[in-house]
């Protein structure tokens, strides 16, 4: 009895203590506290934030809510997806084209949103492509990828898709330095041969159309990650470098050899006054263009053939150089724009180059040397501080509006908080495990929204109930509105959450598309009404023009199709209304579904190879009647006198 | 002895339940829940957009010589069936035809205890299917009947210009986003 109530009492405490406000121990979880209700959001509620995380090597751009960690889309950009009909379906294939012919895959790294005056807009997310260079466009109204560029002379688009204060460019370097054009040349030739292309593309403010505006042509660095300048360094883009000791075999030891790399502080102002009076070559290139148009639903791919190019090495005063400790990883600005932090991933500490002292050391040739004709100004005359043995493998730096930054660790598994100014030490907390990237909605920009802090982490091991020897990698969320960064949740993700781009739901929600208007479908084989159905045949090539709505296809039933025909299925959903797509697919159809929102064309092609009589169905359940949404296609042998008809209900 | 220790462990849990609520944060956040609850009190009918077409219950609550059908439809508590995706077919009667009930049998009606017999009532004028005009014509020419909600089967006639379902006739159509309203002159009662 005694002894019960000791216990008793006991637990009281422990249960009082573990209740209450402290922000000491975030790892207790969900038990030490309110985190649980702090990342709830009720049924039919809406999440405060959007979070665009990219799919690394899935190459897709994921949508998340924040704080409930909730997957709501997961968008195809270079990889194809049968659900969705990306890259299956007629209107789509072309959207994957390249100069090496279609490409259904990709490695998407960098998401990036529009801004305004230095602030995210709302209006697109970017991202690039490492593998086969492209940046894409994403409409923030429809979510779906309307464009696509590929980029030429770069290789391992890696220091992409970073977008300037205003969105008139998106920037874009190339991690290996290549011939520049492309030759056949022995490989150890390499140092003063290779050279790094760096993409300056431009953005209609209108229509988000994209344009390969220039190109300036670099030593034969890697350009590992960047970022714009802005407020006083607008008009600047720092870009961090690695193996500046043009090496081209195994780079873990030769691209280490030096003490410093560099950043290189570009001046695209200067690059645009010298592209306006001519001072660049036009360089043959050869890379796709691929551009969706809303208005007829269809994708047009144009291979473009030069590009206008800088050499950097003859044009004094448009590159500098920051030297910067031990293979700068992540180069991010300050949402003052007055201070580009580099993350030498191979040191302890984090540098913190000044811009006001940068402009100083140039207008007062504060030189340390030159590096093919680019000055190296002097380390002691640009840095304004170190964060001093802040942990190990710093990697990329975010900032949440008040005067803090954020910095990821890798090796140590943890996130830094440090004060920009003093670089002194605020806070760390552990991350499960091994982050990369971290993100802050608007982190990127002049004004940070730094409540939450997203850590993309590149090793899960015992997080989630195993999977097997492949796990989904994590997420975490962390709150940083308090003196202390608290970790709210852990939730799993696409392919590789390499990195991120967040921003207000309030910001999107507004501009939300919710079908397309039939009478602005101008797609060349849509149909507007049941009446406008029809079949037609030129040859072997046979078009279906056939309309969907609760709960029928018309026309469904076919007959006159013959082995060996070519067949255009072109499918219109008559619907106006939120959230009714249809689906259909054909019995043997070597291609996916076509999941058809309401307004929309899509099209599929089958090749008929056996005689009978074949049913379709809608794949989405459309309604209460979906199970009855299906029809029969009659296939004839080749050369047959059965005459091409449809019908629908025998009329 | 037992009888002890389960009162001492309730006595922890009252005082940790008691720890746990008492900070500011946790009295808003059960406040937020129980709005959530209620956020969407009429199902789908709770949605509305400004692009989508009008679906069925939207057409009949902008209609004025619908007014005592939608009375029905909401004191029955069926606006989520009208605006499920369907497609949906409805016969809606006008005031006018509610009018020629015999008095009071409509006030009858909306008593608590007769709710499940409006219902039913009302649901005995929606389809499941799309039948338009030309789709109620055609049910005509081949001999088939439409089969309603309730179960029953309604013959439709076509005479000239007159068309007429389980003997209601057909006043005027309306499109909607989830299927078609046919105004009715009369009430169909089921069988």
């Amino acid at each position: 009895m005694k002894t019960l109530t000791v216990v008793g009492f006991s637990a009281v405490l422990l249960f009082a203590i573990s209740c209450g406000q402290s922000n000491s121990d975030s790892t207790n979880g969900a038990l030490g506290g309110n985190l649980a209700e702090r990342t709830y959001v009720a049924p039919g509620e809406h999440d405060d934030f959007y979070a665009f995380v990219s799919g690394g090597f899935s190459g897709q751009l994921a949508v998340y809510g924040l704080p409930s960690g909730r997957l709501f889309k997961v968008i195809p950009v270079y990889s194809v997806d049968a659900e969705k009909a990306y890259g299956f379906n007629e209107e789509t294939k072309p959207m994957l084209n390249t100069s090496f012919g279609e490409i259904p895959w990709d490695d998407s790294h960098h998401p990036d949103m529009s801004q305004t005056n230095g602030e995210i807009d709302g209006r697109w997310v970017f991202i690039n492509a490492n593998n086969t260079p492209r940046i894409a466009r994403i409409s923030l109204s429809s979510f779906e990828t309307e464009e696509i560029i590929e980029l030429p002379n770069s290789a391992g688009n890696h220091s992409s898709s970073f977008v300037t204060e205003n969105t008139e460019y998106i920037v874009a370097g190339t991690r290996f330095s290549v011939p520049i054009p492309q030759r056949d040349m022995p490989i150890d030739e390499y140092k003063g041969n290779f050279k790094g292309a760096i993409s300056f593309i431009s953005v209609d403010q209108e229509s988000g159309r994209f344009d390969l505006s220039f190109q300036l042509k670099m030593p034969g660095f890697d350009y590992d990650l960047a970022h714009p300048g802005r407020g006083p360094s607008h008009g600047w883009m720092f870009f961090s470098t690695y193996n500046t000791e043009e090496s081209h075999t195994l780079m873990e030891v030769n691209a280490s050899q030096n003490d410093k790399d560099y950043i290189a502080a570009i001046n695209w102002k200067k690059a645009e006054e010298l592209i306006a009076a001519g001072e660049f070559e036009t360089v043959p290139s050869e890379y796709a263009h691929n551009v969706w148009d809303e208005s007829t639903q269809m994708t047009t791919s144009t291979m473009k053939k030069e590009v206008r190019m800088i050499d950097v090495s003859k044009y004094p005063g448009l590159v500098y150089f920051l030297p910067t400790p031990k293979s700068p990883h992540g180069c991010d600005v300050d949402p003052t724009g007055e201070y580009i932090i580099g993350s030498g991933k191979l040191s302890a500490s984090l540098t913190a180059h000044s811009f006001t002292k940068m402009i100083d050391a140039i207008e007062n040739e504060k030189f340390d040397g030159e590096a093919y004709g680019i000055p190296i100004l002097n380390y002691d005359d640009v840095v304004a501080g170190v964060v001093k043995q802040a942990g190990l493998g710093p990697l990329h730096t975010e900032f949440d509006g008040e005067g803090n930054a954020y910095t990821t660790f890798f090796i140590s598994s943890e996130l830094v908080k440090w004060k920009v100014g003093t670089w002194e030490v605020l806070d760390r907390a552990p991350t499960y495990y091994s982050v990369g990237h971290l993100m802050i909605p608007g982190g990127n920009s002049r004004k940070p929204f730094g409540k939450y802090a997203v850590a993309l982490n590149k090793i899960t091991k015992d997080r989630y109930l195993p999977t097997g020897p492949e796990l989904s990698q994590s997420a975490q969320l962390y709150d940083i509105s308090g003196d202390k960064m608290e970790l709210l949740l852990d939730f799993p993700t696409v392919g590789e959450p390499h990195y991120a781009a967040g921003a207000p739901a309030d910001l999107i929600k507004p501009n939300q598309l919710k079908l397309y208007k039939l009478e602005e479908n101008n797609h060349p084989y849509a149909v507007k009404s049941e009446k406008e159905t029809k079949v037609t045949r030129e040859g072997n090539q046979v078009h279906i023009y056939m309309s969907t709505i609760r709960s029928h296809f018309a026309p469904d039933n076919i007959e006159g199709i013959q082995v060996g025909d070519e067949v255009f299925w072109h499918v219109t959903n008559l619907e106006q209304d939120y959230d009714v797509p249809h689906g259909i697919s054909m019995i043997g159809a070597q291609t996916s579904e076509l999941l058809i929102m309401p307004g929309q064309t899509e099209t599929f092609k089958w090749f008929p190879k056996k005689e009978g009589v074949w049913p379709f169905y809608c794949t989405d359940f459309c309604s209460a009647l979906h199970q009855e949404m299906q029809g029969y296609v009659r296939v004839s042998p080749k050369g047959s006198d059965v005459p091409l008809k449809w019908s629908l209900d025998g009329e | 002895m037992r009888k002890t220790s389960s009162i001492l462990i309730a006595g922890v849990l009252i005082i940790g339940t008691w720890a746990c609520t008492s900070p500011d944060k946790s009295g808003d956040s059960s406040a937020d829940t129980k709005e959530a609850v209620s956020s969407h009190p009429l199902g789908q009918a709770s949605y509305s957009d400004d692009v989508s077409e009008a679906n069925i219950l939207q057409v009949a609550i902008g209609s004025e010589a619908h007014t005592t059908l939608v009375a029905g439809v909401q004191a029955t508590k069926i606006e989520h069936v009208l605006v499920n995706a369907g497609p949906l077919t409805v016969f809606a009667p006008t005031n006018d035809a509610f009018d020629l009930l015999p008095e009071g049998t409509l006030e009858n009606l909306l008593k608590d205890e007769n709710l499940p017999t409006l219902s039913n009532i009302i649901q005995n004028h929606a389809a499941p299917g799309s039948f338009d005009i030309e789709g109620l014509k055609k049910e005509a020419r081949k001999g088939r009947k439409i089969y309603m909600a309730t179960g029953s089967y309604l013959e439709v006639v076509v005479d000239g210009d007159v068309i007429t379902v389980g003997g209601a006739k057909i006043l005027g159509t309306v499109s909607a986003s989830n299927g078609i309203v046919h105004v009715v002159d009369k009430l169909i009662l089921p069988e």
